[in-house]
């Protein structure tokens, strides 16, 4: 973690258990803002949890989630949503039976009465150019009036990215926007999202495929069992021989049983 | 995008021809037993495309809509004989304070209903509907089973249906419009969205509770004023007509029938079905047959057009009309991107879109 940087996004002491799996263990991040910061760590080591954590789709039992200073714990993912935090999820949730650019309008934040909204037309021009220029930028432009249903796997991580950006969040978490999509098409995606980044928005990213992190982050946290125990910068999380234990040394389950 | 549709002229002519139809009917089948199966069939069209705004919109199948029927059924009644009015038009000006009626009462029933996730609301939704039918069989002033009978309305017998006909074309047609609106509207779009997946709607800023009760009274009031003006066209109301259990499913059926979620299939639906039922029932004169009939065709209409008929067929014609490969809509989503030209980015990099990703 940089010094010189005040935390942007910050989780302190998190604790979040289901039964007896300690999902979040007192666990702790720190996100600059500008920055692409990665999370890996092996299955079950609670990133997913963490995301849910901060986006408020799961409450913490102990521990504070702060926002540009401001304390979000406990708020609901629309409120979280609201104040600038977009993210996806490792299983897509798109608008399968919409079309591809109606799916983009869910998000369009526009302050009227509901007997207007009831009356007037989804989609002002302006935000009708702005979801074509994302639209375009994501490449799905072309299936701007398919059901979004009709997408591939791929696609639809795109769409979740791309009807995010339509409320301009300024920290994007991205869970596994990678898996599952070609090989070939990673590399464009870490494109976008280093291009997004160079407009300012700032990135928390989970991901499984270790080049595809280890060459878009600015730094990378490493969780296992529910905390992160080591944050550094690519080069250094790639030579650290606890993350290769992490990843290969002792199996959850094993755990589970030696954990009184 | 899909807010401005090529075939906007032919719509428009077709929905011209439409109206035309409806005014024109009954001056020119003036037949009594037509007009009357006319005057249901109008009335269902309403129902359902109403019923539709709300179930087929959100994906919240609601059995207790004959709630508001009958509340509508029971306002005018009541009024009416309480007022002594003795029939003629003035009859029809309490059709909107049924409409408002119904509207006020799907307030309570909504936020408590809505509370609850699809299956549940289902389920909330036909014990409502008993305790309404329950309570219009015990109230001292709904008169129990007795039931309540109107002035008659006083019209000349020839073309004594003409009044309830239009009355509930204007129905008809107020309806239709509101639900226009509501499909190519921000609402209309927040509602599909909660049809698809509501909690992430939620989180993605729909306000999804009162998105929801705003649907679900804006449809019940429809269904209350045709409710009203059915009570006054047949002149007795009881509680089991007016809340009937078959109501709802029947209205269901029609919405699924014609296209559940679209605009036209819902009028198309209710046409066809309760022509069909009236004129079952009046020409074999077996008051119950067209319930196992519905029950068939419920059942196919599930099994071989789960999209309904209207949009089946029009898939067929898109499908006769466009070259293979040029319909992305309705093709598989690799077939789709292939051949499809690469789109340059805005920005600084170029964004490929032909390989599926």
């Amino acid at each position: 973690m940089t010094a010189e940087t005040d935390a942007f996004l910050e989780v302190k002491n998190a604790t979040r258990s289901y039964g007896g799996v300690k999902a979040l263990d007192n666990c702790s991040i720190k996100i600059s803002e500008g920055k692409i910061t990665g999370l890996i760590g092996p299955n079950g080591s609670g990133k997913t949890t963490l995301f849910n954590a901060i986006t408020g789709y799961e409450s913490i039992e102990g521990g504070d989630v702060y926002f540009r200073g401001q304390s979000i714990t406990g708020k609901t993912p629309e409120q979280i949503f609201a104040l600038g935090i977009g993210r996806t999820f490792q299983l897509t949730k798109i608008f399968a039976r919409m079309t591809v650019m109606e799916n983009m309008f869910i998000a369009t934040q526009r302050k009227e009465g509901w007997l207007r909204s009831v009356i007037r037309p989804a989609g002002s021009s302006e935000e009708l150019d702005r979801a074509v220029e994302i639209l375009k930028f994501v490449g799905l432009l072309k299936l701007a009036e398919s059901p979004a249903g009709s997408l591939s796997y791929g696609q639809r991580k795109l769409l979740e990215l791309a009807y995010i950006l339509i409320a301009d969040p300024t920290l994007l978490l991205l869970d596994e926007p990678a898996g599952g999509v070609n090989l070939s098409l990673i590399k464009e995606l870490g494109d976008h999202i280093r291009y997004l980044n160079s407009l300012g928005k700032t990135f928390l990213i989970v991901e499984h495929n270790m080049d595809f992190v280890l060459t878009l982050c600015h730094e990378v946290n490493v969780m296992s069992s529910g905390s992160v125990f080591m944050t550094g910068k690519p080069e250094q999380v790639r030579s650290d021989p606890r993350v290769l234990d992490a990843y290969l040394g002792i199996d959850d389950f094993e755990e589970e049983i030696v954990v009184p | 995008m899909s807010l401005v549709n090529p075939t906007k002229s032919t719509k428009r002519i077709g929905l011209l021809l439409a109206v035309i139809v409806l005014v024109a009917f009954p001056l020119i089948f003036n037949n009594p037993t037509v007009t009357t199966i006319a005057t249901y069939c109008v009335m269902y069209m309403a129902i359902a495309t109403a019923w539709n705004s709300f179930s087929g919109f959100t994906g919240y199948v609601s059995l207790g809509h004959a709630i508001f029927f009958g509340t509508g059924a029971y306002t005018l009644s009541l009024i009416s004989t309480g007022l002594n009015m003795s029939g003629g038009f003035p009859v029809f000006a309490l059709v909107p304070v049924a409409g408002i009626a119904a509207g006020a009462l799907a307030i309570p029933i909504g936020f408590v209903a809505l509370r609850t996730k699809r299956h549940t609301f289902v389920v909330i939704t036909i014990a409502a509907f008993f305790i309404f039918q329950l309570l219009a069989e015990n109230l001292g002033f709904t008169k129990g089973s007795e039931g309540v009978t109107l002035a008659p309305g006083g019209f000349a017998a020839s073309d004594y249906n003409n009044p309830f006909y239009y009355a509930s074309a204007v129905i008809l047609i107020l309806t239709v419009f509101l639900v226009w609106h509501i499909k190519r509207s921000r609402f209309g779009l927040q509602l599909f969205a909660i049809r698809d997946e509501e909690s992430r709607a939620r989180s993605l800023g729909v306000k999804v509770d009162r998105v929801k009760l705003v649907s679900f009274v804006l449809s019940a009031i429809p269904v209350g004023m045709i409710g009203a003006i059915w009570a006054y066209f047949i002149g007795q109301i009881y509680p089991q007509f007016a809340f009937a259990a078959s109501f709802d499913v029947t209205v269901a059926l029609m919405c699924f029938f014609g296209g559940l979620g679209t605009l036209a299939g819902p009028v198309f639906g209710a046409l066809v079905l309760e022509a069909l039922q009236r004129y079952l029932v009046l020409s074999l004169t077996i008051q119950n047959l067209y319930l196992i009939i519905y029950g068939l065709l419920f059942l196919a209409v599930i099994v071989l057009l789960p999209e309904g008929v209207l949009p089946s067929i029009k898939k067929q014609i898109s499908k006769r009309l466009l070259p293979t490969g040029a319909d992305v809509s309705f093709n598989s989503p690799d077939s789709a991107t292939s051949g499809i030209p690469q789109a340059s980015a805005a920005n600084k990099e170029p964004v490929k879109e032909g390989k599926a990703l």
